[in-house]
């Protein structure tokens, strides 16, 4: 196999075209509720333990280092809002994306991509039905609905595990952690929370379902897709963090400021 | 009745690498055509591009005026329905049992009810003899089933056009003739065109109306069974005949040291041309031709030997 230049250029193009597809296909009837239903449980039955296991150390740690930093501010009362802040906007779609990616995607990619290989997929074009339609399109909703409400119950296992930390092992002030949390933080910042969370599941899930739909070489192909569909979609979900992030903050300035 | 499939002067290649150039050839609509070719010529991949799976750098395939190469992807979804394929490995979605998976295509393109699929599925599964095995799922049945099961799914819509990815491999030579009755029986029941990839010798000798030979990136010859069964065509007689004296060498092509020496070497004579597989019946399907007609009509004497029991009729 000889690799030119471009061939990374190519792969990016055919994975936005593939992103493309997917969106034309979400609006084309028959929608799959049948299909989508199985995936949305599927998703949410490998990711649920994993993710609650994830968000209370994850709470915890926040909680350690916030806690260590404001009070060489002096500014304990803000513990609560910080943690918050950190939990919210940041720590819970990330985390829930890193599961969704690593648990949902890789299992999406791996049914996909054996599909191909035992030309499932191709049999399915042969029979009249396109497979981004059938088997694709549900699987992004679904990853995305489990990604949204996952967020949500990451965001609460976080900041419950920061207010444990913080009350019984910092000796916090349980009335002035909760208290504070709306010193700083407001509620647009668990909308773009959620946000995020959607974005980050849609693009796990149409990266985990290109590569599975691209998979070839037998059965090393899939473990092949399989693992470079981790790997992209963990580094498009850091520029996509990024990116809504600082627009976040162009459109909703932080509170105060 | 068949569908004819023109093909003109198709060409693909993967990257830099040419997989076949400047095929064309016409598969006479409700006969039977056998693609041949030494392993990794391309033969899946020519199977694929009529379909319109992979797209051809160059050509046509043409299929009731409508050219698969350049039309739109409704168009595509439209004429594929004319197709019925049996992959490889006979393709069947591993969520579903076989029952589903025939029944799959009716569920999806006609309003029947549960009960008029039901019968048709039955009469499928009753042809490819899987009777009694409806209910089991794809991963729990011998490859030589899955390849039945494929087939009862890819006639459930009455194809005009059947192709068919190496009925053969991984059967045994006994299924294998099964298989091979299965289909000349459904030629002559229904006529669709059909296209049988493969590279098994016995098959591609007996079975076919028309064979069809890829090799080094070319199409080296196409034409009736008794045509290439006759021919000289160095290719075309080591392949047939399945020799190790001739152009084909191990991997690719022989080079020019090994092939000068072989060139005191005599070839083995033509061995006799077989009569074809007869239909159940024992009658001649439409498309077929009596033994012999086509050496008559070009004036080749078939090697010696040819069609010795090719009684009419009988079997």
């Amino acid at each position: 196999m000889t690799v030119s230049a471009t061939a990374p250029l190519k792969q990016a193009g055919s994975l936005f075209a593939f992103a493309l597809d997917t969106g034309r296909a979400t609006f084309r009837r028959p929608f799959q509720v049948k299909e989508f239903l199985q995936q949305a449980w599927f998703v949410a039955s490998v990711t649920i333990i994993p993710t609650a296991l994830v968000a209370i150390p994850f709470g915890a740690v926040i909680a350690l280092q916030v806690g260590g930093l404001i009070k060489q501010f002096g500014a304990q009362a803000f513990t609560g809002s910080a943690a918050v802040l950190a939990v919210v906007r940041e720590a819970s779609p990330i985390a829930t994306a890193l599961l969704i990616a690593g648990a949902g995607g890789s299992a999406i990619c791996a049914d996909l991509g054996s599909r191909k290989i035992r030309e499932e997929l191709d049999a399915m074009m042969v029979l009249g039905i396109d497979p981004i339609q059938r088997l694709v399109v549900p699987r992004v909703l679904a990853t995305m609905l489990v990604a949204f409400f996952l967020n949500g119950f990451v965001s609460v296992v976080g900041v419950m595990g920061g207010y444990v930390f913080n009350v019984v092992l910092q000796d916090g002030t349980p009335g002035s952690y909760i208290a504070s949390f709306t010193a700083l933080a407001h509620l647009p910042d668990l909308w773009q929370g959620q946000a995020k969370a959607l974005v980050f599941g849609a693009i796990a899930a149409i990266v985990a379902s290109y590569k599975g739909c691209n998979a070839g070489g037998g059965p090393k192909g899939v473990g092949d897709a399989v693992n470079q569909s981790v790997v992209i979609t963990f580094m498009l979900l850091f520029v996509a963090n990024f990116s809504m992030t600082a627009i976040y903050f162009q459109l909703v300035p932080p509170k105060g400021a | 009745m068949g569908v004819e499939v023109r093909v003109e002067g198709l060409t693909k290649s993967f990257g830099s690498q040419l997989i076949w150039g400047d095929v064309s050839l016409t598969l006479p609509a409700g006969e039977i055509c056998v693609m041949l070719g030494p392993s990794g010529t391309g033969k899946s991949v020519f199977l694929k591009t009529l379909i319109g799976l992979l797209k051809p750098d160059k050509g046509h395939v043409y299929i009731e005026g409508t050219d698969i190469a350049t039309c739109s992807e409704r168009e595509l979804y439209d004429v594929r329905r004319l197709f019925g394929v049996l992959f490889q490995d006979g393709a069947m979605f591993g969520s579903m049992n076989l029952y589903d998976n025939v029944a799959f295509p009716l569920r999806e393109h006609t309003k029947k009810s549960e009960s008029d699929i039901r019968s048709i599925v039955m009469e499928k599964m009753e042809m490819v003899g899987l009777v009694g095995a409806e209910k089991k799922l794809p991963g729990e049945i011998s490859g030589g089933m899955r390849k039945r099961a494929g087939l009862a799914r890819a006639l459930v819509l009455d194809p005009q056009i059947l192709l068919v990815d190496e009925p053969d491999s991984g059967l045994d030579p006994v299924r294998t003739s099964f298989l091979n009755q299965v289909m000349i029986d459904l030629n002559e029941a229904f006529s669709p065109t059909f296209l049988i990839v493969t590279h098994d010798v016995n098959t591609a000798r007996t079975v076919p109306d028309n064979i069809g030979m890829l090799y080094h990136r070319h199409l080296a010859m196409f034409g009736p069974r008794e045509m290439l069964l006759s021919s000289e065509e160095p290719v075309v007689r080591q392949f047939l005949n399945a020799q190790m004296v001739g152009p084909i060498g191990m991997s690719e092509e022989k080079d020019a040291d090994e092939l000068a020496a072989e060139a005191g070497q005599e070839l083995p004579p033509l061995p006799p041309i077989p009569i074809q597989q007869l239909p159940s019946s024992g009658m001649l399907r439409p498309t077929q031709r009596e033994p012999g007609a086509w050496c008559r009509e070009h004036g080749i004497t078939p090697p010696p030997g040819s069609f010795a029991t090719a009684t009419v009729g009988a079997r």
